[in-house]
């Protein structure tokens, strides 16, 4: 499989304000350049996917910083290889 | 570019129905450790272990954050210790190596105090089995297994008598933890060289000097998919969710043992296509034959979903696996699954159709808690049970029993964390002690006209 640097970042969570702006904010502090983003409001429940391009990032401080946020908002935040998913989804 | 709904889909999987893998078990060849001198011969296999699985833990544990999937158990595999003590005769002198090795790497169970004694034993196989109730009752970390019979070799009923004294002495040497020490003993017939799953991981006679083994897991996964998709579908449906269920878990176990692989520099063994249980609700293997539509597991057809299930897990594993092996069979543990917990502790399954089960599934009856007063001849001859079982159908079996010191039937037994409880299930009480008693070999099945 083609080696990838790229993470999957997703967050689900109750809507606030200024969600986008404060994940922006972490990926940007750990040189995570935003690819794509994905993002929905169902019945006031936030939705986002992020592909981020990491190959300056050094994962490890940019998931603690990520769990840090997760618990400061009341999100669900996730950072995840993107290998995982091509491996589950593509032949 | 994955879409979205995919990537909620594996997101669900690990946040709600319980994905993980089960296990990275690193097999390590002992081979150059032999030495006739005890004290050699501990220092050799301590450094040897410790050094080459120096990262394995912290590498698990780097896979688990970057690709945000729990990897369950990072555990060791080594060389049949019975191989690596002949020259010593002190097979003991290698459970106290691997276990402070294991200590020192972090694993939490290291396995292969192992002899393969299907056609006969070497004094050295004799110590080991002797050694089995010092040996598990002294040390934490340990496991050990023993293969008793094959398809090329028969049954060796001398080794099978003294397991089942074994499992007795292993019983009363533990019997303060509720005989937990049998837990951490498996009886074989068939054993494969590349399990990564304990208590019976071993790195076989016949594999390279260290490799990489992953173990899948995912019933909450099959569960869920057949809830969604094959709700009161014809079996078709089921069979072809299940294997698209199975080959998206498997090709994550794929994933991760080619990433450990290529960062601790050891090559790639096998992927074990097993769908392990755990004792958590959402967990269990039993659930998903529930799903089929039987009442409780244990019902009439529960060995026609159990075949169907682990058939079509296979199938769909194959694909996603450059190289697959280990058991690679759906687990029946009794005490590590809620749903066959259940169904013993309401009587609906019994170790008759247990064993029945074990015809189709991998991998035999394990984890099972019988009375403390059930005779070392029964336990053989269950043992000898099941060996014919797998000798006959040229597929691996195993026995892990548990005979509760001062526990009967309506008693149940807690072990604790992934091993769960095991609710004491009803053995024949006639005896077979004039058969286990006459020793010798069952010899090998024809493997022909076969019928």
């Amino acid at each position: 499989m083609e080696k990838k640097n790229t993470a999957v970042v997703t967050v689900v969570g109750v809507d606030t304000c200024g969600i986008i702006a404060r994940v922006s904010d972490v990926l940007w502090k750990h040189d995570a350049n935003i690819l794509d983003i994905s993002q929905t409001v169902l019945s006031g429940m936030f939705n986002m996917i992020m592909i981020v391009d990491i190959s300056l990032t050094r994962f490890a401080q940019l998931e603690d910083a990520m769990a840090v946020l997760s618990v400061e908002l009341g999100l669900q935040i996730r950072v995840q290889r993107s290998e995982i998913f091509d491996a589950m989804h593509r032949i | 570019m994955i879409n979205t709904s995919e990537i909620l889909q594996t997101v669900r999987m690990i946040s709600e129905e319980k994905l993980d893998v089960r296990t990275i078990t690193m097999g390590i060849s002992l081979y150059e450790c032999a030495h006739p001198d005890k004290k050699e011969l501990y220092t050799r296999i301590y450094d040897r272990i410790t050094r080459q699985a120096a990262n394995l833990v912290r590498t698990g544990e780097e896979l688990e954050r970057e690709f945000g999937i729990p990897i369950v158990n990072k555990r060791i595999s080594v060389t049949p210790a019975s191989l690596v003590a002949a020259a010593c005769g002190d097979p003991v002198v290698v459970a106290r190596a691997m276990d402070a090795a294991a200590k020192e790497t972090g694993v939490n169970y290291i396995g292969g105090y192992t002899a393969l004694v299907q056609k006969g034993m070497t004094p050295s196989d004799r110590a080991l089995i002797a050694s089995l109730p010092e040996a598990l009752s002294t040390t934490e970390r340990v496991c050990s297994s023993v293969n008793v019979a094959s398809t090329r070799a028969g049954i060796d009923m001398d080794a099978v008598r003294l397991c089942g004294q074994a499992v007795k002495d292993i019983a009363e040497a533990t019997k303060e933890q509720d005989a937990a020490g049998c837990m951490k003993l498996v009886v074989f017939a068939n054993a494969v060289e590349d399990n990564p799953f304990m208590a019976g991981a071993f790195h076989g006679p016949g594999e390279g000097d260290c490799c990489i083994n992953v173990g899948i897991s995912g019933p909450g996964v099959v569960k869920h998919a057949l809830e969604t998709e094959a709700k009161g579908q014809p079996f078709d449906v089921v069979a072809e969710t299940i294997k698209k269920t199975a080959f998206k878990i498997t090709r994550v176990g794929q994933l991760i043992a080619k990433e450990a692989s290529q960062r601790l520099g050891v090559p790639f063994g096998i992927v074990d296509l097993s769908l392990a249980p755990t004792p958590a609700m959402g967990d269990s293997v039993a659930h998903i034959l529930e799903e089929m539509g039987l009442e409780a597991c244990g019902c009439h057809g529960t060995t026609a979903a159990l075949a169907l299930l682990n058939d079509a897990v296979k199938k769909g594993g194959v694909m996603a696996s450059s190289h697959v092996g280990g058991l690679s069979g759906a687990f029946i543990p009794v005490s590590e699954d809620i749903g066959m917990i259940n169904a013993a502790r309401s009587g609906a399954l019994s170790l008759e159709k247990l064993e029945a089960m074990t015809c189709v599934c991998s991998v035999g009856l394990d984890m099972i808690a019988v009375p403390g007063d059930t005779p070392a001849s029964t336990i053989a001859a269950i043992i000898a049970d099941e060996a014919a079982i797998g000798m006959v159908n040229s597929k691996t079996t195993a026995v892990r029993i548990i005979p509760a010191p001062g526990k009967t039937i309506g008693d149940e037994v807690e072990f604790g964390g992934l091993f769960g409880r095991a609710p004491i299930m009803r053995v024949s009480p006639y005896s077979a002690e004039q058969f286990i008693a006459r020793g010798g070999r069952i010899p090998a099945p024809l493997q022909s006209l076969k019928n």
